[in-house]
């Protein structure tokens, strides 16, 4: 039923970002970032922020608590790995339930307040949450070390269907397909892909014209008589629930649930993907995803070997000197380059790289932006 | 991905590459081991995976592990001096690499999370091809990335992680730790704790609130009572809580005569200076010289407790004012490269190091049982810590535990830890059945 | 009732720190309108200011003692400060109070940091949306902290209090307590006293001056004070090179209490955000007030007995209570309507 609704630029869109997206380990291998861990993790925190974007992007609602979803969803897929079976799909159904039950309750209680008051409430539940299953709660998180599987545990559901895993530890298996390496990175994939099906639904839906007129005017509708709440509540929810999907994908392909998932800092860094990438635009948020994901990955690997190795064709005293200078950059200096790296994309680009990327293709193309694909940048008014 | 304008030849372009993607898998899979066993090195060269902290507080620890690994693989490989090479028992090393293999190294960044930690030891695998990880500088990091490293099937030396569970609870076929734990640092310091403040004592513990404190203040708690001392109270502080006021002000008037902190890195040097500036150390409590006891020791975190730790006793694992032939040698190499003293974390890895690769050219191969079996029961001697032995029932390294204090006068800023006594070996020993867990078969990927 | 006065005085010197951060964070928020999340890393600064003084003073004169040798076979260097060769006794006593000293240090240099970040960064963001303020200066601050680790390291850098206040003082005497019973580290109590000061004097500054009196109209309403042909940004940059002095100083005092490291700012964060919300945005004495506050209440939730009923109370305490007050008083203690909802 949504196939005749759909516009033909959204289809194509959708077509090539699935394209892409299956591609991935062709195309990202030049730069490096073509194995299945690195995959895997672009294609979780992009679901991570395609679901904040729904809440940020779209009523403008800055949550600074969304980790606490993340991370319940991990702790859900891992208990269901313990309890029920290695089968991804109960476990990422009940995480993505959880996500959204959990989110339902913060949202209910942050959303009675706006602008910063309901960043701070959303932020004070999710450092409650994290303190507390690294402490308190350490019967049920596993505390410092984690959430693990044991050869004991139950799996109620695996020996009833006779599935004896033996001596080793389990790894989560789509009926005999294992979802490590490649096979859990299309896993993953086909879920983003889904997601990013399913938020473009939301944008182009009389809901998402809603959820803009919170963001861009909500006395006015207040005024008219719509109540803003119960919409941004369900905007909150959805979002909570990619969270937790999200969690419980790292799950699936990484079997162990931390507590430091739930830290303020693991909030702030979806929140700074979102912005990078391109809060309100479509794509935006993936990319943000897949840029800091491959910096924490690729540019703390560099060391002075491999720098040497890069600046071999200079003269040595030369090579010295260009392997001191960008070593500051990389290895253990890469949060440096993080951090400069947020200030020139804010200051000029502050639609993000999205707005990049809607620069340059107008550039070659050198007619207006195409304002659906690329989304709008900043400041996003109602469309 | 930066252009996506649509036209028919490039969506049908990349239509294409999608299907050559889906039908690659098999082929790029790290799980493909026609090889017989995960990253079998074919070349003139086998890659170890260097994992440490560069972010975060234990940075400064990850470096020190970084230069000691450094300086292990030029030693395997023949460069420099030689340092251990030469005090080492075993001769199987011949500085010409490992089973003919030059040993390049890669290195990544655990930012003491376990998430991070596991991202970035899977990308050496996955990616680099790492023959084997080691480092860390934690217990939760370095029992994540063990269970990694057995689900991938490449063998994890541990780094600096002084938790029981890491060959304990969580023991895992393909992990390997040098390190001691908090058992043996309880059985080696109490009876120092004896001969110092006798058997009449009170003690209070502040615990980090997680699972090494835990398991740090349960040991201590154990051997102390032994002692016939009485426990005041154990109190649970948060990590990381920078003013630990709130919690040192109950001690002043419990009756306590002993405070335990079991903290490490930056809780211990604020908790250590805190309860120094409530003036614990110079405090008379039933007619005793109050004490304060930090069971684990780091000598760069004790530098930045600055005068705070002197008189204070401690258990570490190794300290470079020792005087056998193995610490002087190591010291002397790595002091010359550097320039200061080795860490404690320097020399467990550096250990580590040295200890992996002569177990694989002993065994002949790379393939994590083979290298295992090689690990399992070998008797070394001049690593620096004597007489030592990987048992083979948990794979945890049994040796002397040397207890420390800190020295009312140090020579340098280096030197503020005295070795007050070395515990042998047999005082410190326990039966593997104590903690539990399982090893498990290997996984060689 | 000696253990409840202890967690008193534990909690006002907690609230000192907050509050002083709390303090020119809500004055930025104030009067320019910017989410500063780089105010942590000026807290930090201005510890590292002590830092850098310290080292400064105790940069040594090395003679080689070739007697002597290291165990890597260099010779054993002799190494005595400067100020101490030059200075003799004086040279001593001030690297005794190094830490007092460098708040002659801090002051300037925090102001001139605080006004080139306005000047070069934060002006252009003053009509720009929150988030983008957010990025940009949570950006700044991991740039700030990689330079300073780069320098310093990552471990803490011990900066003790001068002798002659390491010792406590009994105080309890006076109170009608047992001696010994009450007793306080002579620092903490004066990193307390410091605190109201400084409080006080920013205080009385607004208050109390024809620029301040321009300040606070400008908070009220930018737009009319501006239509008056008032310079209101030349102000703005000096309010926000007095907030980086504010933060700069408790860093600076706070070192013998905590011993500095790069991170230290981001641990200040998040939760002089909370202060700062629960007290109200851009209220000055509703932040000073929350940071007492929870000061205080986050001493008493540490006590044993408090513990033994909640277990892991003290590890949430801060956020209850901003959870709390949010619900109850929807703009914190002292906010006013309408700012920062949005």
């Amino acid at each position: 039923m949504f196939a005749n609704t759909i516009s033909k630029k959204d289809l194509a869109l959708l077509a090539v970002f699935t394209a892409a997206v299956l591609a991935g380990p062709i195309i990202l291998k030049p730069i490096g970032a073509g194995y299945p861990d690195l995959l895997q993790k672009f294609a979780i925190y992009g679901i991570f922020a395609l679901g904040f974007n729904i809440l940020f992007g779209l009523t403008g609602y800055l949550s600074f608590g969304h980790a606490a979803f993340l991370g319940v969803g991990s702790y859900t897929a891992v208990w269901t790995f313990k309890l029920l079976s290695m089968n991804p799909i109960p476990a990422i159904i009940l995480a993505t339930i959880a996500g959204g039950l959990f989110s339902a309750l913060i949202g209910f209680i942050s959303l009675r307040r706006s602008g910063i008051y309901f960043s701070i409430l959303t932020l004070a539940f999710a450092q409650m949450s994290y303190n507390l299953a690294y402490s308190v709660l350490t019967p049920i998180t596993n505390g410092e070390t984690g959430l693990q599987l044991t050869q004991s545990d139950p799996r109620a559901l695996d020996v009833a269907f006779g599935r004896d895993y033996g001596a080793v530890l389990p790894v989560s298996d789509l009926f005999g397909m294992e979802m490590q390496g490649y096979p859990g990175f299309y896993f993953c994939a086909v879920m983003l892909i889904v997601c990013f099906f399913i938020s473009m639904r939301i944008y182009r839906s009389p809901f998402g014209m809603m959820l803009r007129a919170v963001k861009s005017n909500q006395n006015r509708l207040n005024f008219t008589g719509v109540h803003t709440r119960p919409y941004a509540l369900t905007a909150f929810i959805i979002s909570g629930m990619y969270a937790g999907l999200a969690g419980g994908l790292l799950a699936v392909t990484d079997p162990l649930a931390g507590a430091e998932r739930m830290q303020w800092t693991a909030s702030g860094e979806v929140v700074l993907m979102t912005i990078l990438g391109g809060a309100g635009t479509l794509l935006g948020p993936v990319i943000g995803a897949g840029a800091i994901k491959y910096f924490e990955n690729i540019f703390s690997a560099f060391n002075d070997g491999i720098l040497m190795k890069i600046f071999s064709f200079l003269p040595e005293v030369l090579q010295h000197l260009a392997v001191s200078i960008s070593s500051l950059f990389v290895g253990e200096g890469w949060h440096l380059t993080l951090g400069a790296l947020f200030m020139v994309i804010v200051i000029f680009l502050p639609g993000g790289l999205m707005e990049g990327v809607t620069r340059l293709s107008n550039l070659f193309r050198k007619q207006p932006p195409d304002d659906r694909a690329g989304g709008t940048p900043h400041p996003a008014p109602a469309e | 991905m930066s252009d996506f304008k649509v036209t028919r030849r490039g969506l049908l372009k990349s239509t294409a590459a999608a299907g050559v993607a889906l039908a690659t898998p098999t082929i790029f899979s790290s799980k493909s081991f026609a090889a017989g066993y995960l990253n079998e090195p074919k070349g003139k060269t086998v890659t170890f995976g260097f994992n440490v902290p560069q972010t975060g507080a234990y940075a400064d620890e990850g470096a020190d592990e970084l230069r000691a690994y450094q300086l292990a693989v030029e030693h395997i490989n023949g460069e420099g001096d030689g340092g251990m090479l030469n005090t080492f028992s075993s001769k199987a090393l011949k500085g010409n690499g490992v089973n003919g293999k030059k040993v390049v190294f890669v290195t990544g960044d655990t930012q003491t999370k376990s998430d991070a930690a596991r991202a970035s030891a899977k990308r050496m695998i996955e990616k680099d091809g790492a023959i084997m990880i080691t480092g860390g500088s934690s217990s939760g990091v370095a029992i994540a990335v063990q269970g990694l490293c057995q689900e991938a099937g490449v063998i994890f030396m541990a780094g600096l992680t002084h938790s029981n569970d890491t060959t304990g609870k969580d023991k895992r076929a393909n992990g390997f730790r040098h390190f001691f734990n908090t058992e043996m640092t309880g059985a080696a310091l109490a009876p120092v704790l004896k001969n110092s403040f006798g058997t009449d004592r009170t003690a209070y513990h502040l615990t980090a609130d997680y699972t090494w404190g835990w398991s740090q203040e349960g040991s201590i708690k154990k051997y102390t009572e032994k002692l016939g001392w009485k426990t005041a109270s154990a109190v649970r502080t948060p990590l990381g809580a920078g003013d630990f006021s709130q919690y040192i002000t109950p001690v002043l008037n419990s009756g306590a005569d002993v405070l335990v902190l079991n903290h490490y890195g930056r809780d211990m040097v604020n908790s250590l200076t805190q309860a120094v500036q409530f003036g614990l150390r110079d405090k008379q409590v039933n007619g005793k010289d109050f004490a304060i006891v930090v069971p684990l020791y780091s000598r760069l975190m004790a530098q930045g407790a600055g005068e705070n730790v002197k008189g204070i006793f401690g258990s570490t694992n190794w300290h470079w004012s020792l005087q056998d032939e193995g610490s002087k040698a190591f010291v002397k190499s790595f002091g010359k490269k550097y320039g200061f003293p080795p860490s404690q974390a320097a020399h467990t890895t550096y250990c580590q190091a040295i200890l992996y690769a002569d177990a694989c050219q002993r065994a002949g191969t790379f393939m994590p049982s083979g290298v295992g079996a090689a690990l399992e029961g070998f008797k070394f001697d001049g690593l620096g810590n004597g007489p030592t032995e990987y048992r083979a029932e948990d794979h945890q390294c049994f040796k002397d535990v040397l207890v420390v204090k800190g020295k009312e006068n140090p020579t340098s800023k280096f030197d503020v830890l005295e070795v007050v006594e070395v515990t042998p070996r047999a005082q410190v020993e326990y039966p593997a059945s104590m903690l539990g867990g399982e090893l498990g078969p290997y996984n060689n990927g | 009732m000696d253990a409840i006065l202890l967690q008193v005085l534990n909690g006002l010197d907690k609230g000192g720190a907050y509050a002083l951060i709390a303090l020119g964070l809500t004055i930025i928020f104030g009067t320019l309108g910017v989410v500063n999340f780089a105010h942590g890393a000026l807290f930090m600064l201005g510890a590292f200011c002590a830092v850098t003084v310290k080292a400064l003073l105790g940069i040594t004169k090395v003679t080689l003692d070739p007697t002597q040798t290291t165990p890597w076979g260099a010779p054993m260097e002799i190494r005595q400060p400067y100020v101490e060769v030059w200075f003799g006794d004086f040279g001593t006593t001030l690297l005794d109070y190094s830490v007092p000293v460098s708040i002659l240090v801090a002051i300037p240099i925090m102001l001139l940091i605080g006004i080139v970040m306005e000047r070069g960064l934060i002006r252009f963001f003053y009509k720009r949306p929150h988030a983008e303020q957010i990025l940009v200066t949570f950006g700044l601050a991991i740039v700030i902290q990689e330079i300073v680790k780069s320098n310093f390291g990552a471990n803490p850098i011990p900066q003790p209090a001068p002798d002659m206040f390491n010792g406590m003082i009994d105080f309890g005497v006076a109170l009608g307590f047992d001696a010994g019973n009450v007793v306080y580290p002579a620092w903490r109590l004066i990193y307390f006293l410091f605190s109201v000061g400084v409080i006080a004097a920013v205080f009385a500054f607004l208050q109390f001056t024809t620029f301040g009196m321009v300040v606070r109209a400008g908070m009220a309403d930018r737009e009319t004070v501006g239509l008056l042909g008032i310079d209101i940004d030349r102000r703005f940059t000096i309010v926000f090179g007095i907030a980086a002095v504010v933060a700069g100083l408790a860093g600076t005092m706070y070192t013998p209490i905590l011993s500095p490291d790069y991170h230290m700012g981001m641990d200040f964060l998040v939760l002089s955000f909370v202060v700062v919300v629960v007290g109200g945005m851009g209220s000055l004495g509703g932040a000073v007030a929350a940071g007492f506050l929870l000061g205080v209440l986050q001493s008493f939730a540490s006590m044993n007995e408090v513990k033994a009923i909640l277990p892991g109370i003290d590890q949430i305490i801060i956020y209850l209570i901003a959870v709390v007050v949010l619900l109850v008083r929807p703009r914190g203690l002292m906010g006013r309507r309408g700012v920062m909802e949005q």
